[in-house]
């Protein structure tokens, strides 16, 4: 036998891992989802400004199965949902490797709070298929996973956790930064939390909130610190879908980085699109919460330093 | 030039002038935001650690060090001179760059010093050195109403403690990474 002490040493982790993906099937398939499979290389990824898309000839592999999955909502299928492989280039830290495992689901007539009660049964029911209860521990913290989980707006958190404001984060250019060292290690250590309205101009394929147009209906949930998922009411609007594609890819220019053609047959379709929320989830980092998993490459068979 | 994605444990870069080495590093990237690599930073002249966060694209100068062989000479007040083994050129270290180096530094030691830009910023010492207690207070055989060591003085003028028996005058070894004393020399 060939001695692989790393590989064999994460046996514990990649059975929970494998219980955990079983967990969140039957999830959906009780709650009457359909579970599809879309392609993973694409012509063209949706263009964000961060995120860069490994070619894969003269294609991509998929960065999210957003694209396709809402192509299917715009079809008519209402209660989608996916575990697949995404990758992302450049993404490598003790919470990244650049291919990882998504959950996605997006559900028809609902919106982005709609998606955090899903997020609350489904961890909930996961961590009784693998034998947790409802306290965990995750990075030192005793975490209640009872529901209500706390909701805080990206305003209340910059007012409670950092030293200026949103609005003077977003003039300074320091909202990342803010958002890395002061916000997300507070996020989620009692219970797992949502933190919600982001910055229009941070949620590229997000609708606006109705009430103040300048944050749009998208959301992340945290536990341990630790973002698990990103979700949002999805824009529907052609039109206005385009111009922020366009804006995406004039800052991917500004930063040097390729641009990306836009996808036209996901704007035609949008057209087609009942209101609808749609969210990601790491599944791979869920993992690592419901294990206790310092970093990231303790719940993945390789790391892409081991291939 | 190394970009923010380079940056990795153990890479020596430069920073406002002056040489760092990276200690801890992570690669995190808040959801649809940019990347950042968070790092923290060692001055390589000072000692002191610094925590900085940078975004992709930003660059970095490497630090380039060189190590010299060299050999110890003598002191002039908080100057300290050195010999270069191969060009016999001496330099100047002062007495905060050695930091606890000068504790150890005896004539003729041969030692290896860090260089940047052709300025010496720390010295590399054998694991053990061998100096002569110049001080030390008289051991009774016998008397065990004593403590298990006894401070000493040696002929740097460290200070530091040692078993009862080491007497006036006697070689010892020490380990220059604790400081601590390891073993007399027979002869």
């Amino acid at each position: 036998m060939v001695e692989n002490w790393l590989l064999a040493s994460r046996r514990k982790a990649l059975q929970q891992r494998a219980l955990i993906i079983h967990g969140i099937r039957q999830f959906f398939i009780d709650q009457g989802y359909l579970e599809v499979e879309t392609p993973h290389r694409i012509p063209t990824p949706a263009p964000e400004s961060h995120i860069d898309a490994i070619p894969s000839g003269s294609w991509f592999l998929h960065t999210s199965p957003e694209l396709c999955m809402k192509r299917m909502l715009a079809a008519g299928y209402e209660k989608i949902f996916q575990i697949c492989r995404c990758w992302r280039d450049g993404e490598r830290g003790s919470r990244h490797v650049p291919e990882f495992t998504l959950l996605e689901w997006y559900r028809s007539s609902c919106d982005y709070r709609a998606l955090m009660e899903d997020c609350e049964a489904l961890i909930q029911a996961v961590a009784g298929s693998v034998g947790l209860g409802e306290r965990i521990i995750f990075y030192n913290h005793e975490i209640d996973l009872r529901g209500p989980w706390k909701r805080i707006s990206v305003k209340e958190a910059f007012e409670c956790y950092a030293k200026i404001s949103m609005t003077e984060a977003l003039e300074r250019n320091l909202f990342d930064e803010i958002m890395v060292q002061d916000i997300e290690p507070k996020l989620g250590l009692e219970r797992p939390t949502f933190i919600s309205d982001y910055p229009a101009e941070r949620a590229a394929m997000a609708r606006l909130k109705e009430a103040d147009q300048s944050v749009a209906e998208r959301f992340e949930l945290y536990i341990g610190g630790l973002e698990i998922a990103n979700a949002f009411s999805e824009l529907i609007n052609p039109a206005e879908q385009r111009k922020r594609f366009d804006l995406e890819n004039s800052i991917r220019r500004s930063l040097g980085k390729p641009i990306y053609p836009v996808p036209e047959k996901f704007l035609a379709e949008l057209e087609g699109m009942p209101p609808s929320a749609g969210i990601a989830l790491g599944v791979d980092r869920l993992v690592m919460v419901f294990v206790n998993a310092e970093t990231i490459g303790d719940v993945v068979a390789f790391t892409p330093e081991e291939l | 030039m190394y970009s923010a994605a380079d940056l990795r444990k153990g890479l020596k870069v430069v920073i406002d002038n002056e040489p760092y080495i990276v200690i801890a590093f992570d690669f995190s990237k808040p959801g649809k935001g940019q990347a950042l690599y968070r790092t923290k930073l060692r001055n390589m002249i000072t000692g002191l650690t610094i925590d900085r966060t940078y975004r992709e694209g930003e660059t970095f100068e490497p630090a380039s060090l060189e190590e010299r062989a060299m050999q110890y000479l003598y002191r002039e007040d908080h100057h300290y001179y050195f010999m270069d083994n191969e060009t016999f050129e001496q330099i100047i270290i002062s007495e905060e760059a050695l930091g606890d180096a000068k504790n150890f530094l005896i004539e003729n030691l041969n030692v290896k010093v860090l260089m940047f830009r052709d300025k010496a910023i720390g010295v590399d010492l054998p694991n053990f050195v061998n100096l002569r207690v110049i001080k030390t207070e008289l051991w009774v055989k016998g008397d065990t109403s004593k403590a298990d060591y006894k401070p000493a003085t040696v002929e740097t003028g460290y200070m530091l403690r040692v078993p009862p028996f080491v007497e006036e005058g006697e070689l010892i070894t020490l380990d220059t990474r604790t400081g601590e004393y390891s073993t007399r020399v027979k002869g």
